[in-house]
C-alpha cells in the first residue's frame, strides 16, 4: 500500500484540485519529474504541458501552464497560472490562440514586454493540443 | 387646489427613484456576492504566492534581484484603482482623496499615474495629471491578464529606472458597510512584507532537517517569482476594489431607498391633511349655503 500525501493545485481563479493522492508526474522546467509520498523539499519551475496523477486506482490529468511546484515530504502544492482538466479543454479554441500566437510571434522581439507572454500562450496552446491527441 | 396635484406628481416622481435604487441595490447585492467568491478563490493563490515569496527573499540578499533593490527616489509611481461607474456613495471620492493625502504627505510633485477605473480618469484628465495609462475597470469579474498588464508596464518602468517606487491605491474590503482605502508600496519589494515574520520564516527553515532543493536555482526560482508577485498584488486589490465598489453601491442605494420611503411617507400625509382640509372647506361652504337658505 503506497503511501498518500495532499496535493494541491491553485490558480489565480480557483482551486482546482485538493486531495491525497499517491503519485505526481508534473512538467519541470528542466525535464518532467515524478513525487512520491516523503519526496524532498523541493521547489520549481513549471513549463506549459500535461500533469498526471494518481490516487488508487483513479488517476488524472490536468493542462497547466507556467508555474511554480512546491514540493514538501507530506505535501505538494502547485502554482500555475492556468489549469484544466482535460475534459475541459477546447481543442478549437486552443489552436485558435496557437494561431494568433504564432502570428503576433512573426513581428516580435525577443527583447519586446509581450514577447515571453506570447510564447507562454503558445506553449500552453500547444500543451492542451498535444494532451488531447 | 393646485397643491394637491403638485404634491401627487411629487409622490409618483419619488416612486419612481425608489424603484430604481431598490433595484440596483439588489444588482449591487448578487454582484456583491461574486465578487466576495471571487476574493475567496483567489486567495489560496495569492496567499501561496506571498509565503514563497517571502521565505526566498528572505534568504537572498537585497542585492540578488533589481526589484529588491532600491531605497525609493523623487520618481513615484501610483497605480489607483477606482470604479467605472457612480452612484455608490464616497467609494470613488474617497479613493482619489486617499490618493491625494498620499502624495502630499510624501511630497510627490510629478507623480507617474496609472489609473484604473472610469472615474478616476475622468478626475485626473480635467487635472491635467501625469497619467502613464488610464484604463477601464470593465464589468464583470477581474481578469489575471490586466493585472498582468499593469504589472508589465510598472516594472518595465521601474527597471528602466523611469520611476524610483511604485505605490498601489485601492479599496480593501472588509464588509458591505466598510471598505478601508489603503496605501501599500509595490516597488522596490525589499522587507516590506511582515520583516519579522519572514526572518522567522527563515530561522525555522534553517533549523529544519533539510534544506530545499531549487530548481533550476534559487536565483532564477526568484527571478520568476517576483514579477508574478507584483502580478498578484495588482489583481488582488483589482478583486478587493470591484467588491468594495458593489458593497459601497449596496450601501448607497440602500439609503437611498430608504430615503425615499420616508419621503414618500411625509408627502402622503401632506397630500391627505390638504384633501381632507379642502373637503372640510366644501362641506362648511355646502352647510351654511342650506343654513341661508333655510333661514
Amino acid at each position: 500500500m503506497a503511501e498518500n500525501f495532499l496535493f494541491e493545485i491553485v490558480t489565480p481563479y480557483r482551486k482546482l484540485v485538493s486531495k491525497e493522492v499517491e503519485e505526481v508526474t508534473a512538467p519541470g522546467e528542466l525535464g518532467e519529474f515524478g513525487v512520491l509520498a516523503g519526496h524532498t523539499q523541493y521547489l520549481t519551475l513549471l513549463k506549459p504541458g500535461t500533469l498526471n496523477y494518481k490516487s488508487g486506482s483513479e488517476t488524472g490529468t490536468i493542462v497547466v501552464g507556467r508555474g511554480y511546484a512546491e514540493v514538501s515530504h507530506d505535501k505538494t502544492v502547485v502554482l500555475v497560472d492556468e489549469a484544466d482538466y482535460l475534459s475541459e479543454i477546447d481543442v478549437a479554441a486552443a489552436r485558435d490562440s496557437l494561431g494568433s500566437a504564432e502570428a503576433a510571434l512573426e513581428g516580435m522581439e525577443p527583447e519586446d514586454a509581450n514577447y515571453a507572454r506570447t510564447v507562454n500562450e503558445k506553449e500552453l496552446a500547444e500543451a492542451r493540443i498535444a494532451a488531447k491527441e | 387646489m393646485a397643491n394637491l396635484r403638485d404634491i401627487k406628481r411629487r409622490i409618483k416622481s419619488v416612486k419612481n427613484t425608489q424603484q430604481i435604487t431598490k433595484a440596483m441595490k439588489m444588482v449591487a447585492a448578487a454582484k456583491l456576492k461574486r465578487a466576495q467568491d471571487e476574493i475567496t478563490e483567489a486567495r489560496p493563490y495569492a496567499e501561496k504566492m506571498a509565503e514563497l515569496t517571502n521565505s526566498l527573499a528572505a534568504k537572498t540578499s537585497a542585492e540578488s534581484h533589481p526589484l529588491l533593490s532600491g531605497i525609493g527616489g523623487p520618481k513615484v509611481g501610483v497605480i489607483l484603482v477606482t470604479s467605472d461607474r457612480g452612484l455608490c456613495g464616497g467609494f470613488n471620492t474617497v479613493l482619489i482623496r486617499t490618493m491625494d493625502n498620499f502624495l502630499k504627505e510624501e511630497e510627490v510633485s510629478e507623480p507617474s499615474m496609472f489609473l484604473v477605473g472610469k472615474r478616476a480618469g475622468d478626475h485626473y484628465r480635467r487635472r491635467n495629471a501625469n497619467i502613464i495609462d488610464a484604463r477601464v475597470a470593465g464589468n464583470g469579474r477581474p481578469q489575471y491578464s490586466a493585472a498582468v498588464e499593469i504589472a508589465t508596464e510598472m516594472i518595465t518602468r521601474f527597471l528602466n529606472g523611469e520611476l524610483d517606487e511604485v505605490h498601489l491605491v485601492y479599496s480593501e474590503f472588509k464588509s458591505a458597510l466598510t471598505q478601508i482605502p489603503k496605501v501599500q508600496r509595490l516597488l522596490p519589494l525589499a522587507a516590506t512584507e511582515e520583516p519579522e515574520e519572514s526572518v522567522a520564516k527563515g530561522a525555522a527553515t534553517e533549523e529544519g532537517p533539510s534544506e530545499i532543493l531549487y530548481e533550476p536555482s534559487s536565483e532564477a526560482v526568484l527571478a520568476s517569482l517576483l514579477p508574478k508577485y507584483v502580478e498578484v498584488q495588482i489583481f488582488r486589490a483589482l478583486l478587493e476594489s470591484s467588491a468594495s465598489e458593489h458593497g459601497a453601491r449596496m450601501t448607497a442605494m440602500d439609503s437611498a431607498s430608504k430615503n425615499a420611503k420616508e419621503m414618500i411617507a411625509k408627502l402622503t400625509l401632506q397630500y391627505n391633511r390638504i384633501r381632507q382640509a379642502a373637503i372640510t372647506t366644501e362641506l362648511m361652504e355646502i352647510i351654511s349655503g342650506a343654513e341661508s337658505l333655510k333661514g
